[in-house]
């Protein structure tokens, strides 16, 4: 995820506390950091939530304006998740456009969503063919200390259930109604650290492993998305455990919305 | 826009013919470029794929040079007649993405160490699309990388995996892509099991997952075999030659 360079001392300092069954922190391996959801904090938005994971700090923006639907599906509304690794949250963010870091961010959160169906689109046409909802998930990296993902597929769900869309400023209704959400995707990461695999990886514990495993899980337990980054590999027998620990862990950060 | 066939799967058979674990017809050739230090062309089913490996050569701009090992270049780039709908050329975030996960799916099989500060560089153009395009690009890049001479612990083989009308189907085509249930591209190291990528897009029960994984599996021997004798086919060749 991120390029920081992290130095030998440290990391072999990683890999000894990891293989002796601890952890920065004195962390199980599948024991998140403190997590905090807070929601409807930005007024003009039209939803909003900041999560902190640990020392991970992010903030997620819902705006909906009305536009043209999709030609190929004129009668569904269309969501748009961008991601910002704003320079203030890490020495090694840049400004610019999206590097591909960033894309591959807002691409992992927005497939969770879309995957789990939690917004009907069909449910967003005002007018088949020319008028529809289009929902935009501004994503915005804060303080950026490991899991970026997590934090903002946590955000951007949390934001979700907090949005009414503005019905009545686009002058399309009488009352704003509430963004119908159907299900809460939640994305687990984890890191394989010298073949041991730890959730909810910190800075510094990403920059020690070259392989993460994120898995979208639904509140029925279905799988919603999977994305594996980082240049290693994974033994084909530890998928089915890492998913079976995502879909417990998930329940766990669902609370939370 | 072609609208949505009213069933993907008849009684088990596929719009294709085929069956749930079946996969289309691969034809792989390797050497098939006279610049590149390696190249392959691919066709698999619908999709026409040819990868070029440039390299290992000095790695621009330098601030991107590695002083301990090679870095790895993976551009993957639709043509814009590919599709029905003319895709505008250049990059974009889908083909950003894939750029990534690509690199990343061949990275655990390639001896950088070998060469400091130098690039290896890998360009995989689509130039006929019909599903699986990610998967078959990988499984050209990982040939044309050994056609290169670059010295490499495995092949990598990749296939996509998927669901469509509730089954779990194997190397999807266009239809059971766009209106099908799940996507789930793998590449893998064949003969150690390893996973080198993993995406899933959509949606799927933990068992569909499983067995997903395992038709991935599956698709991934055959489509090794072929890579390995694409290769001996072209050495073969150019000896006789």
């Amino acid at each position: 995820m991120s390029e920081d360079i992290l130095s030998e001392v440290r990391r072999d300092y990683i890999y000894r506390l990891i293989k002796n069954g601890d952890r920065i922190g004195g962390r199980k391996a599948d024991e998140y950091r403190d997590v905090s959801v807070e929601k409807g904090i930005i007024a003009r938005a039209e939803g909003s939530a900041r999560v902190k994971i640990g020392n991970t700090d992010v903030l997620a923006g819902i705006k909906a304006q009305i536009g043209e639907p999709f030609p190929d599906t004129p009668d569904k509304g269309v969501i748009i998740t961008n991601a910002e690794l704003v320079p203030l949250a890490s020495p090694s963010f840049e400004t610019g456009p999206p590097n591909e870091n960033g894309v591959e961010l807002a691409r992992v959160v927005d497939k969770g969503i879309r995957g789990s169906k939690a917004i009907e689109l069909e449910k967003l046409c005002l007018d088949a063919g020319s008028k529809v909802w289009i929902i935009f998930i501004d994503i915005h990296i804060l303080d950026h200390d490991g899991n970026l993902i997590d934090a903002s597929a946590l955000a951007s769900m949390a934001a979700l259930t907090n949005t009414t869309l503005p019905y009545i400023r686009y002058e399309v209704g009488e009352e704003d109604e509430a963004l119908l959400i159907k299900d809460t995707p939640i994305a687990t990461t984890c890191a394989d650290i010298g073949g041991e695999i730890v959730f909810d990886p910190c800075l510094d514990e990403e920059n020690a492993s070259n392989i993460e495993l994120t898995v979208t899980t639904n509140a029925n337990g279905d799988i919603s998305g999977i994305q594996k980054r980082g240049a290693g590999k994974i033994p084909f027998g530890d998928i089915s455990q890492i998913v079976d620990s995502s879909r417990r862990l998930a329940g766990e950060l669902r609370k939370k919305l | 826009m072609q609208n949505r066939p009213e069933k993907l799967i008849n009684d088990g058979v596929r719009l294709d013919g085929r069956g749930a674990d079946e996969i289309r017809p691969i034809k792989i050739e390797a050497g098939v470029l006279n610049r590149a230090d390696g190249s392959c062309y691919i066709e698999w089913g619908g999709n026409k794929v040819l990868a070029a490996v440039y390299g290992p050569r000095e790695a621009h701009p330098r601030h991107l040079q590695d002083p301990r090992k090679a870095i790895i270049k993976y551009r993957y780039n639709m043509a814009s007649f590919s599709v029905e709908d003319r895709k505008r050329p250049g990059p974009d975030r889908r083909s950003v993405e894939i750029s990534k996960v690509s690199r990343e799916a061949l990275a655990p099989v390639l001896m950088l160490e070998y060469f400091p500060r130098s690039s290896i560089d890998i360009f995989v153009e689509i130039l006929q699309a019909d599903a699986g395009t990610r998967t078959t690009g990988i499984t050209a890049a990982s040939v044309a990388l050994a056609d290169a001479g670059i010295p490499m612990k495995n092949l990598v083989s990749a296939i996509s995996v998927g669901k469509a009308d509730g089954e779990v189907v194997l190397d999807l085509i266009r239809e059971e892509d766009n209106y099908g249930e799940a996507d789930m591209p793998v590449a893998m190291i064949t003969e150690t099991g390893d996973i080198t990528l993993l995406q899933m897009d959509g949606n799927l029960t933990e068992e569909e997952f499983i067995k997903a994984l395992n038709f991935a599996k599956k698709g991934c021997e055959s489509v090794y075999k072929l890579q390995r004798r694409s290769l001996i086919e072209k050495y073969e060749k150019s000896c006789s030659d």
